[in-house]
């Protein structure tokens, strides 16, 4: 018997309604797997349905057709087992960062006690010990996005799906937010599901690259494996030899994408 | 500018306008002070029965019972407000069929109100609460329903993958959302509820700030009325000043 899968998409396409009547066909038919312990980055141009697979599988919407399967399960709801690192500031701005991060916890019925002793404790983790009584909107993107990272992993979830996490940050902090969530990711190795528009990072980070074309009906043109050891230093790797190989490689795949995609969008603004 | 002269300019412009005020009531520059008084009181006068009203304690029982409706008036209409726009937002369909309603009863001048709610809950402080609940209710109800409408995409589905269920949803989303635009049109409503009451008292009562206007008005007591005027202002500023603090504390998570 084939080992559980932590997520498995099989012949998933997803539509919207459109206004008028018309139907806009985001994904076509789609087979994507990810293994328990594994890291997978997807890739592709603007505008390419990333986001819109990656909340099929979170069950923030329902395919049009095929299934989506969690660790074994056909997913019917909303995806309990999965943590969810959104693009856009999605932490509650009414609450404290200590609050923000404990909330996960205190409503599954963990004592507030407990729930903030454990959250104190997360803070530290991401480096966010001395701001817990802060409120969102008094720290930086990057601090923000560490408070979500520290809300999403206190709750434990066996997959983490993550939406362009890091796309509003400055490169540097991107850097620094990349190894950061290697070091947390090593201590246990979930399963990730990585979407993102940045080829680089996607290789730094990720046992394997799923590359999509441009939308509509888009789908997966390339899927490669990521050979590099771990741990990993982001900043170091990039000057790696199997880094630049593999880049290359996978450039030349998403290249004429990215120019499909191109083309649409400035034909659609003529 | 510095604070210190910003507050002197300030004060000047008070003192200018009491002592054109006096000027005009008392000598005769711009006219006969006889008449100029009869119509705009006296300015010294004004004051000392301002002070005698406080002295002899007079004012604290008309104070008192503005302060009750407009509180009793501010808290049944935010309730209102709140339960009825959360309702609304949560429920389309209500909102859609009730719309050209609750329009055509915003829209209606509440002051025509006041007869009728004498009528039916009497010249005691009811009827006064119940025109302040009318101009309070649709303030809230409007910002709430605004709140619970506009809360962020983002963070609504983040607690959700956070496996927050309906209730915790409304308890931690929802509500805090929605009382972040009710707190921050808490001046806005909170100085309604003092319309409500003291137009309700204005057009009959036996006690309040409005009734006191009135009594004066009645039987020509200029300076009673400029002198319940006064009292009035001074109470809505420190109703006001109460209620940007309060807005302060609670609203500490959005800034200045």
């Amino acid at each position: 018997m084939e080992a559980v899968r932590a997520v498995s998409l099989k012949q998933v396409a997803i539509s919207f309604e459109m206004a008028g009547k018309t139907r806009f066909d985001a994904v076509a038919a789609t087979d994507l797997n990810v293994d328990a312990h594994e890291f997978v980055a997807i890739v592709g141009p603007t505008g390419c349905g990333k986001s819109t697979l990656l909340n099929a599988a979170a069950g923030l919407l329902t395919p049009m057709s095929g299934t989506v399967e969690i660790f074994g399960q056909p997913l019917k709801s909303l995806n309990r087992q999965a943590g969810y690192l959104f693009q856009q500031d999605s932490l509650m701005p009414w609450k404290t960062v200590l609050e923000n991060v404990a909330i996960g916890l205190e409503i599954s019925g963990v004592s507030q006690s407990d729930a903030r002793k454990s959250a104190r404790e997360w803070l530290a983790r991401v480096g966010l010990a001395a701001f817990a009584d802060r409120f969102p909107r008094m720290l930086s993107g990057g601090q923000r996005k560490r408070v979500g990272l520290a809300q999403v992993l206190i709750r434990n979830p066996k997959l983490l799906l993550m939406d362009e996490p890091f796309g509003p940050l400055d490169a540097q902090t991107r850097l620094i937010m990349g190894d950061l969530l290697l070091k947390l990711w090593s201590e246990d190795r979930k399963a990730v599901m990585f979407v993102t528009h940045d080829l680089d990072e996607a290789i730094a980070l990720a046992d394997r690259v799923v590359i999509m074309s441009a939308g509509p009906k888009s789908r997966i043109i390339g899927d490669f494996k990521v050979r590099l050891e771990r741990p990993r230093e982001i900043g170091e790797i990039r000057h790696d030899p199997v880094f630049n190989q593999l880049h290359r490689d996978i450039w030349q795949a998403l290249r004429d994408e990215v120019m499909t995609a191109y083309r649409q969008s400035s034909g659609e603004t003529a | 500018m510095n604070r210190t002269l910003l507050l002197s300019l300030q004060i000047l412009v008070a003192l200018v306008i009491l002592v054109l005020w006096h000027l005009a009531t008392n000598t005769g520059l711009f006219g006969n002070p006889k008449t100029i008084s009869f119509f705009f009181a006296d300015p010294l006068k004004v004051a000392q029965r301002v002070i005698q009203w406080f002295v002899s304690g007079s004012i604290w029982y008309h104070l008192w019972i503005t302060l009750s409706e407009s509180i009793l008036a501010f808290l049944l209409g935010a309730f209102g407000g709140i339960v009825f726009g959360f309702w609304f937002a949560r429920r389309p369909l209500i909102a859609a069929v009730f719309d050209p309603y609750v329009k055509a009863a915003n829209a209606l001048p509440r002051v025509v109100l006041a007869p009728i709610f004498a009528l039916w809950f009497g010249l005691g402080i009811w009827s006064k609460v119940a025109l302040g609940i009318t101009l309070v209710f649709f303030i809230v109800f409007f910002n709430v329903y605004q709140g619970v409408k506009e809360v962020s995409q983002p963070v609504l589905s983040n607690a959700r993958m956070l496996g927050m269920n309906e209730r915790q949803l409304l308890r931690h989303v929802y509500l805090p959302s929605a009382l972040s635009w009710v707190f921050s049109s808490l001046h806005t409503s909170v100085g309604f509820a003092v319309v409500g009451a003291v137009v309700g008292e204005y057009l009959g009562s036996a006690a309040g700030l409005g009734y006191l206007i009135q009594q004066a008005e009645g039987v020509f007591d200029v300076t009673g009325v400029f002198a319940g005027m006064a009292v009035l202002t001074a109470f809505v500023l420190l109703v006001d000043w109460v209620m940007t603090i309060i807005e302060r504390r609670l609203l500490a998570w959005r800034g200045q």
